[in-house]
């Protein structure tokens, strides 16, 4: 409308057809209800010249000639086995009720179950542990229950498995099949035939299957771990093999032998006393099966040196980390008065070390994990809230964090255990944040060396 | 005497030289037992703490322009125990400006002296008896000889010692090896697993010219360094406490 005014054009819309009604030349001028201005502005900011849709088109039918009515008319079903008469509306066209079986009569499915008579039973169906009792019971609610076994042995009155009433039911059909079959050929192609039950077989199916379903996140890592580590063992021992001379006496790792007993029949408790590592905080499977490997392909040499061991190690556990990871480490390490290369590596002095440098790796990493979240966190934050002065100082501490985070947070005073309180923030710290004004510097230091 | 001994392979750089002398350990459990070597120990590894480097005296008045220190390379059990149960021979190799640059020591105490001026890398390669095991370990060394702080002339009295510690792992061990050296000084050997029955075997017969291959009261011994694993242990556990508080107070700054 006002640019209307600006480019002087005149106010008043077009006029409009005679087949609405003719409104007042005030609306044309006053925004419609239920937009904004604008966007009537954007449409041409005047109602439209002609309607696109003719609503009196809408409601039209098409004639007919037939007469409908509805009847609440008796019905019966041929899925009932008794006479049952129920009532439904029906469409009656010219006084002429529909015919045919009751429309969903169609869908009453059910199971052929292969009834015996007594004398089959005698000759063909006896077992030691079924009675002629039960099984008649079993078929009786086969034929109820659709062969549905779940609900079958439910209902049984003498406590049976499921895979138990499988099996009766399959090998008495069976059975029977064959029996009644004029030639053994001729029932060959019967799927009951071609496949028998297998008892046990379904048996352990069904346990591996609930120790599968019923693995912890932990032991679901532990297994595929476990299953990294044998593809390695192979994987190197074919490479030594091809390698070294034919009388190699082959090294009964004990790595292989319980993967085995993993993968086998699938429901071996995980074997979670494979790994010696005690990898603490979520590491990556990878760098455990590294471990693993190394350890097994050092074994694989006849002799070695300590040295050369932990290096492969720390190799080993460092795999996963870059370059920069790597100095970062190594960093902390002379911070914190360790030498990088052990001057008396013994077994236990490799191993501590090892393991400080895989703690190390850890603190990185989560630092690292700290930062992404942070950083995510704080860039949602700016983005939905950008009016709260709450938020945007703690963004703006998270970016400072960000930035002073990871060199600064483990600088470590000489041999003192360091007192950090200073850096102690409890749960009133939020409470601190719309007081201050500028949030940023008011954020404590990082404990530094020169603070001790 | 070992002394002596040393003495005797020491070689004039600038005269022609002396072949060396070699000396024969006995052999009788290299031949016998060949079935004992097939057989190995699982999940048991013998470990052998040695310790190996130089120590170098500057020579004073008697230094010339090409022979300025009198250094010996050498291999010794980490505590001073007689090698020569593990170790067959041991192979030093010099610079090419010596004569006969391959220096094959046959019998402990394993070392190696000379005259010179030059610092180089010295390549050491153990050989093992064949029923430890039949690969030899390469190990490198810088012989060192002038001191650190440059301050002052040389000392003739005071070395210069760099010596470097470490153990040779054997993962898989035969038993005859097992066997003979467990209650070997010089070895770290786990206990026997349950069931293990020992092979009988020809007691070690130490013909060794040389006499006495340990080396505790060996010439050179009060300038052998001390390794302790102690203080290393006791440095790594508590920067791992450190490392464990930092990561506290990293947590629950957030």
């Amino acid at each position: 409308m006002d640019a209307k005014d600006i480019l002087g054009l005149p106010k008043t819309p077009l006029p409009i057809p005679q087949e609405k009604k003719s409104r007042p030349q005030k609306d044309s001028q006053r925004k419609p209800d239920g937009i904004s201005r604008e966007v009537y502005a954007l449409t041409g900011g005047v109602a439209p010249l002609m309607p696109s849709i003719d609503v009196s088109q809408l409601k039209r039918r098409p004639p007919s000639d037939e007469k409908i009515t509805w009847q609440w008319l008796p019905f019966t079903s041929s899925a009932r086995k008794d006479d049952l008469q129920l009532y439904h509306w029906v469409r009656v066209v010219n006084g002429v009720p529909p015919t045919g079986d009751y429309s969903f009569a169609k869908y009453n499915k059910s199971v052929d179950v292969i009834r015996y008579t007594d004398e089959e039973y005698e000759k063909y169906l006896t077992d030691p542990k079924w009675t002629k009792e039960e099984t008649d019971q079993l078929f009786d609610l086969c034929e109820r229950f659709d062969l549905r076994f779940i609900i079958i042995a439910d209902r049984f009155p003498t406590h049976r498995t499921v895979e138990e009433l499988k099996d009766r039911y399959y090998s008495v059909s069976r059975a029977i099949l064959v029996a009644r079959a004029p030639s053994p050929g001729e029932v060959a192609g019967h799927p009951l035939v071609k496949e028998p039950y297998n008892v046990t077989q379904e048996t352990e199916r069904k346990r591996a299957l609930s120790m599968v379903l019923s693995q912890t996140k932990h032991q679901e890592r532990k297994d595929a771990e476990v299953l990294a580590e044998a593809k390695r063992i192979d994987e190197s021992r074919m490479a030594a093999r091809a390698a070294e001379e034919p009388d190699l006496p082959v090294p009964s790792d004990v790595g292989p032998e319980s993967a085995e007993g993993a993968v086998g029949p699938g429901d071996t408790i995980s074997p979670a006393n494979v790994q010696a590592p005690a990898a603490a905080i979520a590491p990556s499977t990878s760098v455990i099966a590294d471990n693993a490997s190394t350890l097994a392909s050092l074994r694989m040499l006849r002799v070695y040196l300590r040295t050369y061991a932990l290096e492969q190690m720390v190799q080993a556990a460092s795999s996963s980390a870059g370059l920069r990871t790597i100095k970062r480490v190594e960093q902390t390490l002379q911070d914190l008065g360790v030498n990088l290369k052990p001057k008396v590596p013994t077994k236990a002095v490799c191993a501590e070390h090892l393991e400080l440098r895989k703690e190390i790796l850890t603190l990185l990493n989560l630092q690292k994990q700290l930062q992404y979240k942070e950083a995510e966190g704080s860039s949602f934050r700016d983005g939905s809230y950008g009016d709260m002065p709450g938020t945007a100082k703690r963004s703006q501490r998270a970016a400072d964090q960000d930035r002073t985070f990871v060199p600064d947070t483990i600088s470590f005073g000489g041999d003192r255990v360091v007192k950090r309180e200073q850096k102690r923030k409890g749960p009133g710290r939020t409470s601190e944040t719309p007081s201050s004004p500028a949030g940023a510097h008011k954020r404590p230091r990082k404990m530094k060396a020169s603070d001790l | 005497m070992p002394h002596t001994a040393i003495e005797a392979q020491v070689e004039d750089g600038g005269s022609a030289s002396k072949p060396q002398r070699i000396i024969k350990l006995s052999k009788t459990t290299d031949d016998s037992d060949k079935k004992g070597t097939n057989k190995r120990v699982k999940d048991i590894e013998i470990c052998v703490p040695i310790v190996y480097g130089t120590i170098a005296f500057y020579l004073g008045r008697k230094a010339s322009e090409s022979q300025s220190h009198k250094w010996t390379v050498y291999v010794r059990g980490a505590t001073n125990e007689d090698l020569g149960a593990v170790i067959k021979h041991v192979v030093f190799q010099l610079h090419p400006s010596f004569n006969n640059p391959t220096r094959i020591v046959e019998a402990p105490p394993f070392e190696l002296s000379e005259c010179g001026w030059g610092e180089f890398e010295i390549g050491i390669s153990i050989f093992f008896h064949s029923d430890v095991c039949d690969k030899h370990l390469d190990l490198y060394h810088m012989l060192k000889l002038y001191p650190e702080d440059e301050s002052g002339p040389q000392s003739t009295k005071k070395p210069v010692v760099m010596e470097s510690y470490n153990e040779i792992v054997f993962p898989d061990p035969s038993e005859c090896f097992f066997a003979r050296v467990q209650n070997h000084p010089a070895v770290v050997v786990p206990r026997m697993p349950a069931g293990f029955s020992l092979p009988v075997l020809a007691p070690v017969e130490n013909t060794n010219e040389k006499g006495r291959g340990d080396t505790k009261d060996h010439p050179l011994s009060q300038w052998f360094l001390n390794f302790s694993e102690a203080d290393e242990l006791l440095k790594l556990a508590s920067a791992r406490q450190q490392l464990r508080i930092g990561m506290l107070f990293a947590c629950t700054d957030f």
